[in-house]
């Protein structure tokens, strides 16, 4: 059976990680490769690296970790942070990664949706969408890390997305991230029970139980977290012995 | 012993160099007819159309050259699909070394959202062959496809998704070949492309 994906997250700036790194007795904590394989040994499914550098000298030294995840790493990781055109792509996946995670440059620019399906193929293509739930009972897209609102609603973007040729949709509720009270599990639910790709839950995680919940409730296909993993409030083989317990098919 | 990656248009290959060189094996990369044949084992991965791979393989004459391969040959998703009969991506004639074997596109169930490409870790079942020698019974690894090919006698290890039993491994005497990716499947994929290497 197909199991359900966990995915930490790492926030990499010059070519180090940016938030603690509890979890693990590593001699080079700040190491994004490292960390990296310390969690694919732990059992995380796949992982992301989000490049928050603006940098120039920065974005370099970014390309030079893919490589290096990609030389010592045996599990599927996405890059982001920063793509914005088919070369930022080609180069990511030249350096060895497996996917590519787009956002603003989507919203401003759809149809680089349709052109990395074409010349890479779909399953490259993780489209990731902030949103936030408005006074106004809708969802609202943002850009530029959740800064700008856009005039795109949610689940028509979505929709979109799909369309396009999206392999998969990375979405943060914005009213959740950081709050640790659980994932956004009804507008997850709408997402994954309408479209035809695998959602990705972000934004949310606080307890063991958040996750169950985005599977059994939110039915998500992957649910992604990053500071609960990075300050060891939960080992990924503890969430992976749970979720097994809730008859959650993991890993 | 010598083992090379056949590179022809077939997407990245950079994770295959890398999960070999993490077992300690240094691969060629050729297009080359006669350095292909003159290898211990020959690695014929993929990503991609079926359509425009079998195109560009027949272009180079690479297609009659790995039909006619002795040594063990592995193929890897899009590399496992070109060695069947046929494919129904872009109604594809491919290398017919899995003979009967006819590729087909995921279609859901009535009522059911199946997701398209089937994406992530799923169980193989049913493995029959030394290349899945060590490992514990229902291992995880790491799909990425479309499309399947069918259960049938070719078939070494079988993937349930959606309902829908497919070939998740499949062997004809001296080829062998995966439609999951072990170069992406942690340690079971390391001990299946070892395994492969020890064969």
């Amino acid at each position: 059976m197909l199991a359900k994906r966990i995915i930490p997250c790492l926030d990499v700036k010059d070519g180090r990680t940016v938030k603690g790194t509890n979890f693990v007795n590593l001699r080079e904590a700040g190491d994004p490769v490292e960390l990296g394989k310390a969690y694919s040994l732990q059992g995380a499914d796949e992982l992301v690296f989000l490049d928050i550098t603006a940098t120039h000298e920065g974005r370099k030294t970014f390309t030079e970790m893919v490589s290096r995840v990609a030389a010592e790493v045996s599990i599927p990781f996405t890059v982001g942070g920063g793509i914005n055109e088919l070369s930022d792509i080609d180069k990511m996946l030249g350096a060895g990664a497996d996917k590519v995670s787009i956002n603003s440059a989507a919203l401003r620019r759809p149809e680089l949706i349709d052109e990395i399906a074409r010349n890479f193929g779909s399953q490259v293509c993780v489209t990731a969408i902030d949103a936030r739930l408005e006074d106004d009972g809708e969802w609202w897209c943002y850009v530029n890390g959740g800064r700008i609102r856009t005039e795109r609603r949610l689940f028509e973007w979505a929709r979109e997305v799909a369309d396009r040729g999206a392999g998969e949709i990375l979405f943060t509720s914005m009213n959740h991230d950081g709050v640790k009270t659980g994932f956004a599990n009804e507008a997850l639910a709408l997402l994954s029970d309408n479209l035809p790709i695998p959602i990705i839950a972000s934004g949310g995680a606080g307890a063991k139980e958040h996750f169950a919940d985005a599977f059994r409730i939110g039915h998500a296909d992957a649910a992604l977290a990053a500071s609960v993993f990075h300050f060891g409030e939960i080992p990924i083989p503890e969430l992976k012995t749970y979720l097994r317990g809730e008859g959650i098919p993991v890993r | 012993m010598k083992t090379a990656i056949v590179q022809y248009n077939a997407g990245n290959i950079c994770s295959v160099i890398n999960a070999l060189r993490r077992i300690g094996v240094e691969p060629i990369v050729t297009s080359n007819p006669e350095e292909i044949m003159s290898v211990d084992r020959v690695i014929f991965p993929g990503q991609g159309e079926a359509a425009t791979t079998i195109a560009h393989l027949k272009r180079s004459g690479l297609d009659r050259v790995i039909k006619e391969l002795r040594q063990p040959v592995l193929g890897i998703c899009i590399g496992q699909q070109l060695l069947c009969e046929h494919s129904d991506e872009g109604d594809t004639l491919c290398l017919n070394v899995f003979e009967g074997s006819r590729v087909q596109k995921f279609v859901a169930p009535e009522g059911v959202n199946l997701k398209v490409p089937h994406m992530g870790w799923n169980t193989i079942e049913n493995t029959s062959s030394p290349l899945f020698k060590d490992l514990a019974p229902d291992s995880y690894v790491y799909f990425v496809h479309s499309f399947y090919a069918p259960v049938c006698e070719w078939t070494i290890a079988e993937t349930n998704y959606g309902g829908i039993p497919f070939s998740a491994a499949m062997r004809r005497d001296n080829f062998f070949a995966t439609q999951f990716h072990p170069e992406k499947s942690g340690e079971v994929g390391e001990q299946i492309l070892k395994n492969f290497m020890e064969i």
